[in-house]
């Protein structure tokens, strides 16, 4: 190898000409610092590279650099049909696969016209709600170790385990669930789910207690989120932030209860709003949405119908596997669904999800082909990412972290 | 309820739209291009539409189509609760159209993505850069004549001669 090679390269100022427009000109000048945190920072929740030119600890501000994540996943699925583009969308926000499916499915199914029996929407709903709980669940723990409060990590990834394992039990898989299909399910619910989700609900609610017993009251949390990362409602608005980072600002707009889906309509439930829209409110907000999110589960449960899991309309559902061995219709629906697919009518369909993050948006444009033409995922973090500088105009370094976490952003969400 | 949107668009700026469609209970009006920015204010400002919040930019390929790129905006009203989806085609020879970015600040990401992957310029646009790919990255991958092929791993040494064959959808 030549020397030359692994020589540091000396940056002078004289570099920085092709940043000119995106930092000040004090930058420029050499009297504020620039700063690279990430992309392999423990405190960005991911590779988020961000470039900040600080004075002294203030932040002048910030530039989020994103894309390490990039897949494609967008240019994948044109290449699929639109059953098998399914698994595709769990690894996009890798902590919410369930809402992911759930948006993706029912643009599929608003194309097709597909009406999705009862049981499987309110199974729909249960899991949503349970995979609402875990994420937030390592949001908090995440959030919280990044303000070193380190306890609440590690009681919060206890409790994700056991909704992992009741996945794990659901789908065979505890995080790339893939669950829900075009019409339906996958499969039926197995026997002892309904044990196994009773005997989470009973101790759950305790265990928000308690971890909001360590931090709400706690001086050195208040003292880290009070007042920091503030976002008016306006702004927040107009940034395109939603879910839980547009409620803490005070906005009550949450698309479980604006536009019902999949009946959410059926449960009674509140929306957690809070007012400051600083990151004590989000972390607030967040909080309190574990605790509807236990009511819907429990609603769900009780009122949970028998039936079908998924649509008889075989043109989208595969038949089930022992007809195929005396029905020869049967055989050519499963035949024609798993080689060459459906055709949905030429258009497009936009169809919005409240994730744990946010809107979830899937729009899917139609050629008439079996593949799609186009099929766009409108990302709850990328849209409250990019509102990021906006909030972090003047803070300190450290309370960027607690900005970056506060606003729950998963990179596999915003790179796609 | 969408007529009566629609009605306040025509009657305001009577050249802006050029097609109507419904589908599946969406309503997408199809504006022409010059009057994107014009038609966003109006119905993020006009008190009967009030679309305060832009939640999603998007764009497709209609490749071999003439016009071949389509820009989507899905546009919510928080205080009707509807949704609205706006349409512009743009020719395939150097597509552009004006930025929204100072009517709803959030659609700088949008934009920023829908230039990047499907290389549409958005005119008026404060940061136009790349957001995913690499700044040096040639093409645009979500173009429909961009290849989804399995790309060879390029090294120092052999770089050129990779580059050389490698099939970009060149601007």
């Amino acid at each position: 190898m030549p020397e030359n090679e692994y020589q540091l390269m000396e940056l002078t100022v004289d570099d920085l000409k092709e940043m000119k427009g995106l930092v000040s000109q004090r930058a420029l000048d050499g009297d504020t610092v620039l700063l690279n945190m990430g992309p392999q920072h423990p405190s960005t929740h991911g590779v988020l590279r961000l470039l900040l030119e600080l004075d002294g600890e203030l932040v002048i501000s910030c530039i989020p650099d994103v894309g390490y994540l990039h897949t494609g996943i967008e240019k994948s699925i044109e290449d699929k049909t639109y059953t098998k583009a399914i698994p595709l969308t769990d690894r996009m926000d890798y902590l919410s696969p369930m809402s992911n499916n759930l948006g993706y499915v029912m643009a599929v199914e608003k194309l097709m016209e597909v009406d999705v029996p009862l049981r499987a929407q309110y199974v729909r709903v249960i899991l949503c709600e349970l995979q609402r709980i875990s994420s937030h669940l390592v949001w908090l723990g995440t959030h919280a170790i990044d303000l070193a409060a380190m306890s609440v990590f590690l009681y919060c990834f206890r409790e994700r385990e056991k909704i992992l394992d009741i996945f794990e039990m659901v789908a065979g898989q505890r995080m790339m669930v893939s669950y829900f299909r075009i019409g339906g399910l996958w499969r039926d619910l197995p026997a002892g789910f309904e044990d196994a989700v009773r005997a989470f609900l009973g101790h759950f609610p305790s265990e928000v207690d308690e971890y909001e017993g360590l931090l709400k009251n706690n001086p050195l949390w208040i003292n880290r989120t009070q007042g920091v990362g503030v976002v008016t409602a306006e702004d927040a608005i107009a940034w395109g932030m939603t879910g839980p980072s547009l409620r803490g600002s005070g906005v009550n707009w949450d698309i479980r209860k604006a536009q019902p889906y999949s009946a959410y309509d059926h449960f009674e439930f509140d929306v957690p709003i809070s007012e400051a829209g600083d990151v004590y409110a989000r972390f607030w907000c967040r909080v309190q949405e574990m605790r509807q999110s236990v009511r819907i589960v429990e609603q769900a449960l009780a009122k949970l119908p028998k039936g079908p899991f998924i649509t008889g309309n075989r043109k989208v559902a595969p038949p089930p596997k022992e007809e195929l061995a005396y029905s020869m219709e049967s055989l050519i629906h499963h035949f024609k669904l798993w080689t060459e697919g459906f055709t949905p009518p030429p258009g497009e369909v936009y169809v919005s999800v409240e994730s744990p993050r946010g809107e979830f948006g899937c729009y899917v444009n139609s050629d008439g082909s079996p593949k799609p033409r186009r099929v766009h995922f409108r990302a709850p973090s990328f849209a409250n990412l990019s509102a990021l500088p906006l909030m972090t105009k003047g803070v300190f370094i450290a309370d960027l972290v607690a900005i970056i976490g506060s606003i729950d952003i998963v990179l596999g969400d915003v790179d796609r | 309820m969408a007529d009566t949107i629609i009605d306040l668009v025509k009657s305001k700026l009577p050249d802006a739209v050029q097609a109507v469609i419904e589908f599946r209970g969406e309503t997408t009006l199809v504006v022409r291009p010059v009057d994107i920015v014009a038609v966003c204010v109006l119905l993020r400002d006009d008190p009967a539409a009030h679309f305060n919040f832009l939640s999603d930019v998007s764009a497709a390929d209609h490749y071999p189509d003439e016009p071949r790129f389509a820009v989507n905006y899905q546009l919510y009203s928080m205080e009707y609760n509807r949704r609205l989806r706006l349409k512009v085609r743009l020719g395939g020879d150097a597509p552009a159209v004006s930025s929204v970015t100072r009517v709803w600040p959030g659609a700088n990401w949008h934009e920023r993505e829908v230039w990047d992957l499907m290389g549409i310029r958005f005119t008026g646009h404060p940061d136009l850069r790349r957001i995913f790919m690499p700044e040096d990255y040639l093409g645009h991958p979500l173009r429909r004549d961009a290849p989804l092929v399995y790309e060879e791993p390029q090294f120092t040494h052999n770089f050129a001669e990779i580059e050389k064959r490698k099939p970009y959808a060149r601007e």
